[in-house]
């Protein structure tokens, strides 16, 4: 065999096993959408590979829990884009002004300020639970919407990526803007932030992805139906074991949208935000 | 209207410098996240530390008392606690070397140059697109005894129905299955990135000097990437650490505690028996056995 074919043939037999791989890694979400789009009797009569190929195609599943008085799934992702929205924005302008303070407007302690940030990253969100929890009581935020939304604005991990950016910022922008007489909020206002277009889209995905697969927290602070959000929904729909499977998967196939959504427009700084994260260390 | 004209004249009111100005719009610009870092982050962790030494039951909150170890000393006579650490060291043990060596494995295959590398790419990052809830209510779907998918592939093959989620020996082995394929693919990508860093020239050096695929890999890649691999390493532990998810919704710590974690036990004592201060010594003990693993695998991996 010459070279040119073994290394064909090679190539070949990569092709294949990264083809019937990738089929194992998406077959289970695969599975969920095309169950989605099935009549309830026939999700667990097709089995095998026919369980991959609908032989009728229905959304009645959507519209039965969108739009039925009961489930109202609709209310959930409504929470769910309100607040992890509102997160994302305040969290944008609050940690990028502060990673900015800290590292261009140097006070007493800027420093030490820093490095504590910088120390809180590595404290688990599960050791505070508890105490979090009786600090957002005590606010009488149980069951209200700042409960999701106030204690996630600020973010040692943002900060810490706006001040890595931030860092390497083009000094003479900045003095060119100064020396026009900027004061130090037009020079971030007019100068940094429409220069730094990557790093708040790198922030905002991380943070929006993460809120919105946030489970724990929405969990336990919104019991009453009013703020609860996706996660928090589907798991009572799954718990509630009236619902039909069908409509299940309806549920679970929409609340994975918005982040396939994000993963297909966004795919670069979604992709830079895990590998930025990864080169620190 | 009568105006005001009795400003000080400019000369005589004390400039602020540039430099002045400069610093204090530092402390405005920083105070926003300050105050909300100090009180929704800095706080709790301090109050878990506090509660930890104490007797307060949320039913309860005006009987708050110090009571020094008790809860640590309560909690290392508790045999649901041993159980919980045991499973969670199970998971993180088994999870973190599979998940990992699945990643990288993954990683070193789409980064060959053939043309269904971009489609390996998206659908093995696929799962990771998916919530974790959601990723845990669908494989209670398909690891079902007698209608899951899964069984019925392994009927295919002549294999009889497996219990899977219902069996104690075999729910914590499930899990770690489940968030094998959840979770490597977002591994594979920091990988990724590490590989496409390694000079090409170092492979082309190895092959002139004879070496074969494992030599390479061994020789040439394993070294060229070994921050990565380190960092890898280290937030999948932390990450593993943290399971509690996937037996809340596919379990409830089942059957018979052997998915019971340190988190689920955590969240049990905290918000369904609202003793917050055991619910915090459990807090403290997790955080510390973060810490100190995380701490230990840095000391381990810089040699």
């Amino acid at each position: 065999m010459s070279y040119q074919t073994k290394e064909k043939m090679k190539k070949v037999f990569l092709s294949i096993v990264i083809l019937v791989l990738g089929f194992l890694f998406i077959a289970p979400l695969l599975w969920m959408i095309i169950a989605s789009i099935k009549p309830e009797t026939m999700i667990f009569k097709d089995m095998g590979f026919s369980a991959f190929f609908p032989k009728e195609v229905t959304f009645d599943n959507y519209m039965a829990i969108l739009f039925s008085e009961r489930v109202n799934f609709f209310h959930y992702m409504w929470n769910s884009i309100l607040t992890v929205s509102l997160t994302v924005l305040f969290g944008l302008f609050v940690n990028s002004l502060c990673a900015y303070a800290l590292v261009k407007l140097k006070f007493p302690f800027s420093n030490f300020i820093l490095l504590v940030i910088i120390a809180l990253y590595v404290v688990p969100f599960e050791s505070m639970l508890i105490p979090l929890y009786i600090v957002v009581n005590s606010l009488g935020w149980i069951n209200e919407y700042p409960a999701l939304i106030v204690p996630f604005i600020a973010s040692a991990f943002n900060i810490f990526l706006f001040r890595q950016f931030f860092m390497g910022f083009p000094k003479e922008l900045e003095e060119a803007a100064m020396l026009d007489g900027a004061s130090p909020w037009q020079t971030f206002w007019r100068v940094v932030v429409p220069n730094s277009k990557p790093v708040f889209a790198t922030a905002a995905i991380l943070t929006f992805v993460s809120q919105w697969s946030d489970f724990m927290w929405p969990l336990i602070v919104a019991t009453d139906k009013k703020i609860q959000t996706v996660q928090v929904g589907i798991q009572y729909l799954f718990a509630d074991r009236t619902i039909e499977y069908g409509q299940i998967m309806a549920a679970l196939t929409l609340t994975t949208i918005p982040v396939i959504l994000i993963f297909i427009f966004f795919q670069r700084y979604y992709v830079q935000g895990i590998t930025s994260s990864g080169v620190k260390g | 209207m009568e105006v005001k004209t009795t400003v000080v004249p400019v000369s005589q009111k004390k400039p602020m410098t540039y430099e002045k100005q400069k610093r204090l719009l530092g402390v405005v610009f920083s105070l926003p996240a300050l105050i909300l870092l100090f009180t929704f982050l800095i706080l709790p962790v301090i109050l878990a530390f506090v509660y930890s030494f104490m007797n307060y039951n949320m039913l309860n909150p005006d009987g708050k008392v110090f009571t020094g170890l008790d809860n640590y000393i309560r909690l290392f006579q508790d045999s649901i606690f041993l159980t919980s650490l045991k499973n969670t060291l199970y998971f993180t043990i088994l999870v973190v070397p599979i998940q990992c060596s699945v990643a990288l494995g993954l990683a070193l295959l789409v980064n060959k140059k053939v043309k269904v590398a971009g489609i390996g790419r998206v659908f093995f990052f696929s799962p990771v697109v998916t919530s974790m809830v959601v990723v845990a209510i669908l494989w209670t779907f398909l690891y079902n005894v007698d209608s899951g998918i899964i069984n019925n592939a392994l009927n295919f093959f002549g294999i009889e129905n497996q219990p899977f989620l219902l069996s104690a020996d075999q729910a914590m082995n499930s899990i770690i299955f489940m968030s094998v394929w959840q979770a490597a693919g977002f591994q594979m990508m920091i990988f990724l990135a590490g590989l496409k860093d390694v000079p090409e020239e170092l492979y082309e050096a190895a092959e002139m000097d004879g070496a074969n695929v494992w030599q390479k890999f061994k020789h040439v890649t394993l070294p060229s990437i070994s921050h990565v691999t380190g960092f890898v390493l280290i937030i999948t532990t932390i990450q593993a650490f943290r399971l509690f998810i996937q037996p809340f919704v596919m379990t409830n710590g089942g059957p018979s505690d052997s998915t019971k974690t340190l988190v689920f036990m955590l969240y049990e004592n905290g918000f369904q028996f609202r003793d917050v201060g055991y619910s915090s010594a459990i807090a403290v003990v997790f955080f510390v056995i973060v810490l100190v693993s995380s701490f230990i695998l840095k000391k381990v991996l810089k040699q």
